[in-house]
């Protein structure tokens, strides 16, 4: 399902061309306006029609599969922490769904330089950052040395 | 050419340089931060980290989790699911390893931010499958991304890496990595003094069911341009696994995914006259792979394989009978969410072909093979296991070290740990990262150089397929026909029909024999000729072109290794018409591979599979 842009909601902005895994979403040079300039590289990942924030960017179901007449619109909102869909069948069904997508504040993630530095020895050592206390159990599990049997 | 004299040349100096964005070079960013306070980490990615890698989309379920705080699995039991899914071949240290810090991985992500579904009586983590948990995971990529922006020096956007950096001194030593801007067409040169591979593996390799503008849903991400191997094989790191391609059962077309349907709902999968298939199949199924049939749970390619026999008797289609669990709104809303977490396009296909999951039953398919490392499979570098656990000849330096000095490896990089999924991947790119920052330490003043004579050759070559169009182009009045050039999808579809025909794809059932196998090797080293004349019309193009590379350099390992392995050891995944049974008695090794660039000679042999835990 390739995304498609159209022609009078687009204001050139490049969120799309910006977030695109693929590199697909480009400007025209003619109409300053996006493009999918290869839809065959198009995995319809909604990066860049959940990324435009003017709703411009659709998607048209893979024309060797997906017959006409269907459409599923997203609305992702951060501030919420919600993402809702609306799917509108070719026969005129719709069904919506919201669900969360995120449950603390954006950009609220420690970094890990706000951890006391770890001991110099502890480099040595099979823990890696945060354990054992992350792992939520008192040892982090190792194999007994029997068990290296060599077949 | 007026394109190289005005070209931008950046270096960029690590001590840490991370290739590769998604979860294994989140996962190596955040660890080697946590570790090496002082140092220079890099990391480099050819998209946006903040949708890039195979979880760009999201997730619906997070695929490895112990539960160890629940006494649910111990790494043990997951070592013992893994081989029994891999048929008896896995790197059960590697595999042991990520289990036992998986589950420190997964609650930092719960602590980050991600939302994870839980059971309402118990208060657990709601299981999807005895490894998988549920998760509201739209947001999955954004939340880690945020994670390792915080915790790299730089992050640079938009560089594609296209060749690894040798040591000048030392030829068997990683000194950087050198890729280009694919916005402005800058060269740029990482130098490093280590290099943490995290890239992703390789989807169009064999030719997708889809055609036309559908060729880009395929199972796996297009972006998914199999650099891990294309980047380390050609460095001469030793590469295992490499026939180990996986084909994934999914919704047909959409190939939106089953698990949550299969696992949690209990959908069931029938032919198209309704009969359960597969236990009618074992005797058969038996009688190819001996013991192996009696796997419980059945592993991957065997279930591929009782569906694909079913279909060549005609009893096809294959169908999930969905409309048979959707019995209240909860269950309609997982198995929806399911699919929009992280495969909109099978929301499309529903919607587009008037199929409502609670109505009517919906078709699965088989896919085309992928190569990949991270998954229910395991093809990828050889690397030096943990130090507490691994048995000697499995390690010869730092954890997860390829066999060439300061190269490690994350996620689809490294071979023999399959069932990695997101959060093993980024628990590997953890173990990676402390690795290399206690690498970093050691190696005090003995420092890789960088080699000018190397980097003046690799920039050309890296910028030679727009020469190539610029020149071929003033040949012809318009059109896509040169006689000089072919676009990189043209080389892409002539090595997707390569992998089809002769290596075991969808055109052949996934059989191939050795005389096919030698057939695809010929017409591939044609293919590695003509890469010299790719045509790239512009710098989007030359991504492309470079892409293209990996995935060439990445399939002539595919048809070596699967030349070399003679036996069917995963039935569903492939099959050798010529030697169609399992063969425990010669075969119950890995496959290996060593590419001599100085020679352009691949060594083949076989290493030993450890079986550590009982």
């Amino acid at each position: 399902m390739p995304t498609f842009t159209y022609m009078t909601r687009c204001d050139g902005c490049g969120e799309c061309v910006d977030i695109c895994p693929s590199d697909i979403m480009h400007i025209d040079p003619v109409y300053r306006r996006s493009y999918n300039i290869e839809p065959n590289f198009c995995w319809e990942c909604y990066s860049c029609v959940k990324a435009c924030p003017q709703h411009a960017i659709d998607v048209r179901g893979y024309a060797d599969f997906a017959p006409l007449g269907h459409s599923v619109r997203v609305l992702r909102e951060e501030a919420s922490g919600t993402i809702s869909w609306k799917i509108r069948y070719r026969d005129g069904r719709v069904k919506e769904f919201t669900f969360p997508i995120r449950t603390t504040p954006w950009g609220s993630i420690k970094p890990p330089t706000e951890y006391a530095a770890p001991d110099a020895n502890a480099l040595n050592s099979q823990l890696l950052a945060h354990e054992p206390a992350a792992l939520g159990v008192e040892n982090l599990p190792t194999l007994p040395v029997l068990g290296k049997k060599e077949v | 050419m007026s394109l190289r004299s005005s070209r931008n040349i950046k270096f960029v100096d690590s001590d840490i340089l991370v290739i590769g964005g998604g979860f294994g070079g989140c996962g190596a960013a955040y660890e080697s931060r946590y570790w090496g306070r002082n140092l220079k980490i890099t990391l480099v990615e050819k998209a946006n980290i903040e949708r890039s890698g195979a979880v760009a989309h999201g997730l619906s379920a997070i695929n490895c989790y112990m539960g160890m705080q629940w006494g649910e699995n111990q790494p043990a039991d997951f070592v013992r699911y893994a081989r029994g899914d891999l048929m008896g071949l896995v790197r059960e240290d590697l595999i042991f390893d990520i289990a036992r810090h998986v589950d420190a991985t997964v609650h930092k992500f719960e602590e980050w931010g991600l939302p994870i579904m839980k059971d309402p009586e118990t208060g657990r983590y709601l299981r999807e499958g005895k490894w998988q948990v549920m998760i509201h995971g739209e947001s999955y990529k954004p939340i880690i991304a945020e994670a390792a922006r915080k915790s790299a020096s730089e992050v640079h956007n938009r560089i594609m890496v296209t060749h690894l950096l040798m040591d000048k001194v030392r030829p068997n030593r990683v000194a950087g990595a050198v890729g280009f801007n694919v916005r402005d067409g800058s060269f740029y040169v990482f130098r490093a003094k280590a290099v943490i591979v995290a890239a992703g593996g390789g989807s169009h390799i064999f030719k997708p069911r889809s055609v036309g503008e559908g060729a880009g849903r395929t199972w796996y991400a297009p972006w998914s341009s199999a650099s891990a191997y294309g980047l380390v094989l050609r460095a001469g790191a030793k590469m295992i696994q490499m026939e180990n391609r996986v084909v994934l059962t999914r919704f047909k077309d959409g190939y939106g995914p089953v698990g949550a349907w299969s696992l949690l709902l209990k959908a069931i999968t029938t032919n198209a006259y309704g009969d359960n298939y597969e236990a009618a199949r074992f005797d058969e199924i038996k009688s190819l792979v001996g013991k192996y049939a009696e796997t419980k749970p059945m592993p991957t390619c065997l279930r591929n394989h009782a569906m694909l026999q079913e279909i060549k008797a005609g009893k096809g289609p294959i169908y999930m009978q969905t409309q048979k669990v959707l019995d209240t709104k909860e269950k309609e809303e997982i198995g929806w969410e399911d699919l929009l977490d992280m495969t909109v396009g099978q929301a499309v296909v529903w919607a587009s072909q008037n199929i409502d999951p609670k109505e009517k039953p919906s078709e699965l398919t088989t896919s085309e093979p992928y190569v990949m490392g991270s998954h229910a499979t395991c093809s990828g570098a050889w690397a030096s296991g943990p130090e507490d656990c691994a048995p000697t000849d499995y390690q010869w330096g730092y954890n997860r070290m390829t066999t060439v000095e300061g190269l490690f490896g994350a996620g689809d990089t490294i071979g023999g740990s399959a069932h990695k999924f997101s959060s093993g991947s980024f628990t590997e790119g953890r173990i990676a990262g402390k690795s290399a920052v206690k690498y970093v330490m050691e190696l005090a003043g003995n420092l890789p150089q960088v080699d000018e004579v190397q980097v003046k050759m690799l920039e050309e070559t890296i910028f030679k397929p727009l020469e190539n169009f610029e020149v071929g182009r003033n040949e012809i009045v318009a059109g896509s026909v040169a006689p000089g050039y072919i676009s990189p999808l043209q080389g892409l579809q002539r090595l997707e029909k390569i992998m089809d025909e002769y290596a075991g794809g969808i055109g052949t059932f996934y059989v191939t024999s050795e005389p096919m196998l030698n057939r695809g090797i010929e017409l591939l080293s044609m293919l590695k000729e003509d890469l010299d004349h790719i045509g790239a019309e512009d710098i989007h193009q030359l991504q492309r072109a470079w892409e293209l590379n990996h995935r060439v350099w990445t399939s002539e390992a595919v048809l070596r290794h699967t030349l070399y392995r003679q036996e069917t050891r995963w039935p569903g995944y492939y099959y050798r018409g010529d030697y169609p049974k399992l063969n425990d008695a010669e075969w119950h090794a890995f496959t290996a591979s060593q590419y001599d660039a100085k020679t352009g000679e691949w060594h083949m042999s076989k290493l030993p599979v450890h079986h550590i835990i009982e």
